[in-house]
């Protein structure tokens, strides 16, 4: 049962997506205090440019469309359920993770191709950056695939409809920050 | 789950026995859970406090309850005593213990809105204390690199001598941080969207206020030093650069990512402390809150000023003069908006009838003291001042004046004033004003010799003065005595505070719904509040500062009174 706080909305705003929000609003300072220092230490040393270079761009490239097309079938399922048709949204879901699952795929084949190379996470800053800020936005992907069955299956029985679209705000921000780490760590070289 | 709405409040199951106290995600019972947590954890921070000041008054005696001290000891001791009263202390009592209990009671709901995600949150607080105390225990013993933690020091434990004891006490720190933001969303989201009807944005009580700007300065102040957590803990455990000079990193990185978050942090634990001495003022001042309005954007524009000074803390770290320049500034500028509250404060008890009970008492000692906190820290934000008196004792009795009113003096008034609220029973007033007696004059007394041994230039952080012969001369260590059996004074009378609190909960005299002839919706309800708070939950009529209105027989009109 819920308590009558949660029932209540003095801003209009629902309250789940309204404390989403805040997620994200802690989640965006986390990750621009990592980008910062990654973005000042790069400008400070030219020489990264040479390690950036062993970044292979197409794999980079193959997992951003991958990470935006989820996206879409997120968006999908969010006006399936705004529409009440539970069963399409919770099937749009599995969409959205079987994009995240492939993303993480790649991504555990690329770093073990770059850790038999001898790129290490302690072989150099710029690695270390490089694991530590696309680790961090894998574990994101990874916590957002495991919510997004949670959802998926209570949304198949038509119960908490309105989760598709906190899981889908969620999902969106986990892809606006690959958006920023794929030209600072593929593209940049 | 046990939540369910009032209306079927006959109906519904509340847990019983243990269960109640340890698996509630009911509010009151977590805010019970941090208040108990934060004071054994000051009892803690206290002794520590209590081993490290016998050292340093009388060096290599045979403390009681330690022994010898060691110089790693020292440090160790130092360190975790920081951490745990900001961290375990000043954090979990003002915010989230008075947060939790207070938030529905004031704005008239029956419990967060994620009671669950509540419960959460106090589950990993309480993992922290548990990784934080154990660290005391691994081979090497506990962290001692200052709360701080400035790397290299911090980074390698070939310097700092405690590869178990380093990296759990920033996993100890960081999961306390997770447990904020968790609580943080909390008590945004339900001050926002769970107000009783009627109450509109200058309804709301300003503890409520002060502790919801606390959590959003603090939730967006802290996602650099989370990261930068991230990053120290790879330098520890897996061997990375990230802050490590030879290897292409920035050990001044470090230092701004502490204090970007550190010196909001200051204003985090700040605004609760005046949320509280301004509602205990306005009550036992029988008048309406001078200046409600202008309070509250000051205080948002201190909240957004407190972003601006965080480079003030490292003025001797290299920075760019250019740059001392301008955060000389903005730390100046940053005194007016507190002035302006501290002020507002003042003001509200002009022309009121004062009532000197001890929650007032230690209301107005917190003014009076911070203010004192406040003024040496003007010397302090001056560039030009700054390196001389850097790391020396005037900086730790500056931050101990500020701190100690806030953490220690705002969390006594805010107890001594709720009791009634919380355990259903008053406390005893000629204890408490025992208390008060015996805790505020030894505190001054404590710290103004240490002012004084600051600016005679005493460093802060060595174990022993009898190494440096200019420092271990007869008079400073006359001072470092006084000091220290001041000290042994204060946490004496802390023992006053104890029996009266558990003696009181016991067998004190029974409270009223409304001892204090208070307006906010707390005091509308049954002390204790049942499971849900209100059998009817109450609307609001009016802002909660209505005292003493002409033309009204009683000088109190409660929020929730239909006018």
């Amino acid at each position: 049962m819920r308590p009558v706080a949660n029932t209540r909305s003095a801003t209009g705003i629902p309250t789940a997506r309204l404390a989403v929000w805040w997620l994200i609003a802690s989640e965006i300072v986390i990750f621009g205090g990592l980008l910062a220092s990654y973005i000042m230490h790069r400008l400070a040393h030219d020489a990264w440019s040479q390690q950036a270079a062993y970044t292979n761009t197409w794999i980079g490239a193959f997992n951003t469309l991958v990470l935006l097309s989820s996206s879409l079938s997120a968006v999908l399922g969010h006006k399936a359920a705004d529409e009440g048709n539970g069963q399409k949204a919770a099937k749009m879901l599995y969409f959205t993770m079987l994009g995240g699952v492939t993303f993480l795929v790649v991504k555990a084949f690329e770093w073990t191709s770059e850790i038999q190379h001898g790129f290490t996470i302690t072989s150099n800053t710029f690695w270390s950056f490089y694991y530590s800020a696309a680790g961090l936005h894998a574990m994101h992907v990874l916590a957002g695939v495991i919510v997004m069955g949670i959802v998926a299956a209570t949304a198949k029985k038509n119960e908490e409809l309105h989760r598709v679209e906190l899981i889908g705000l969620y999902w969106h921000f986990v892809d606006v920050v690959w958006i920023f780490l794929f030209p600072l760590l593929y593209i940049a070289k | 789950m046990a939540e369910s709405a009032p209306a079927t409040h006959d109906d519904h199951h509340e847990p019983s026995g243990l269960i109640k106290y340890i698996w509630s995600t009911d509010h009151k019972i977590i805010g019970m859970q941090y208040l108990f947590t934060g004071m054994f954890m000051a009892l803690v921070g206290g002794f520590f406090a209590y081993a490290f000041r016998m050292q340093l008054a009388f060096p290599g005696v045979d403390i009681p309850g330690w022994g010898t001290m060691t110089p790693p000891d020292y440090n160790a001791l130092v360190t975790n005593h920081g951490t745990i009263m900001i961290f375990w202390v000043a954090m979990p009592v003002l915010i989230a213990a008075f947060g939790n209990f207070l938030i529905p009671l004031m704005i008239g709901c029956d419990d967060m809105v994620f009671p669950r995600l509540n419960r959460l949150s106090y589950q990993v607080f309480l993992l922290s204390t548990i990784i934080l105390l154990a660290s005391f225990f691994v081979p090497g013993g506990a962290f001692g690199g200052a709360w701080t933690a400035y790397p290299p020091l911090s980074a390698q434990s070939t310097y700092n001598l405690t590869p178990w004891g380093a990296p759990l006490w920033l996993l100890a720190v960081a999961l306390e941080f997770a447990a904020f933001l968790m609580g943080g969303i909390n008590f945004i989201t339900t001050t926002m969207n769970s107000r009783a009807p009627g109450m509109k944005m200058h309804d709301i009580p300003l503890v409520v206020w002060m502790i919801v700007l606390a959590s959003i300065i603090f939730m967006l102040s802290v996602g650099p030093l989370f990261a930068g957590a991230i990053m120290l803990f790879f330098d520890q455990v897996l061997g990375t650069g990230f802050f490590d000079p030879n290897r292409g990193g920035d050990p001044v990185l470090w230092q701004h990512m502490f204090w970007f978050f550190g010196h909001p942090e200051v204003y985090v634990v700040l605004l609760p402390a005046m949320g509280i001495v301004a509602e205990i003022i306005t009550v036992f001042a029988r008048k309406k809150f001078f200046a409600y309005t202008p309070v509250l954007y000051t205080t948002f524009a201190a909240g957004v000023a407190s972003f601006t000074v965080w480079a003030h803390h490292q003025f001797i770290a290299g920075i760019d003069p250019r740059m001392a320049h301008i955060f000389t500034v903005t730390t100046l500028l940053i005194s007016v908006p507190i002035a302006v509250i501290v002020f507002c404060s003042i003001a509200t008890l002009y022309g009121g009838s004062i009532r000197f009970k001890t929650p007032m008492l230690w209301a107005l000692s917190f003014i009076f003291e911070f203010l004192l906190g406040g003024v040496t820290g003007i010397y302090l934000g001056a560039a030009g001042a700054d390196v001389y008196f850097h790391d020396s004792y005037f900086v730790l009795a500056h931050f101990h004046y500020t701190f100690f009113p806030i953490a220690i003096i705002g969390t006594f008034a805010a107890i001594t004033y709720w009791f009634p609220k919380m355990f259903g029973r008053h406390m005893n007033e000629t204890l408490g004003k025992i208390h008060f007696v015996g805790t505020i004059i030894p505190f001054n007394l404590i710290f103004i010799p240490l002012f004084i041994l600051g600016l005679a230039g005493q460093h802060r952080r060595i174990y022993s003065f009898s190494l440096f012969p200019d420092l271990a001369k007869p008079e400073f260590q006359d001072l470092r005595v006084f000091a220290t059996v001041s000290l042994l004074v204060m946490l004496a009378f802390q023992f006053v505070f104890l029996f009266n609190f558990f003696s009181s909960m016991i067998k004190g005299r029974k409270a009223e719904k409304n001892p204090y002839d208070a307006n906010t919706l707390e005091w509308t309800t049954e002390s204790p509040p049942p499971h849900g708070n209100w059998s009817e939950l109450p609307s609001v009529y009016r802002g909660p500062y209505e005292y003493s209105v002409p033309g009204r027989a009683d000088d109190f009109w409660p929020q929730n009174e239909p006018s």
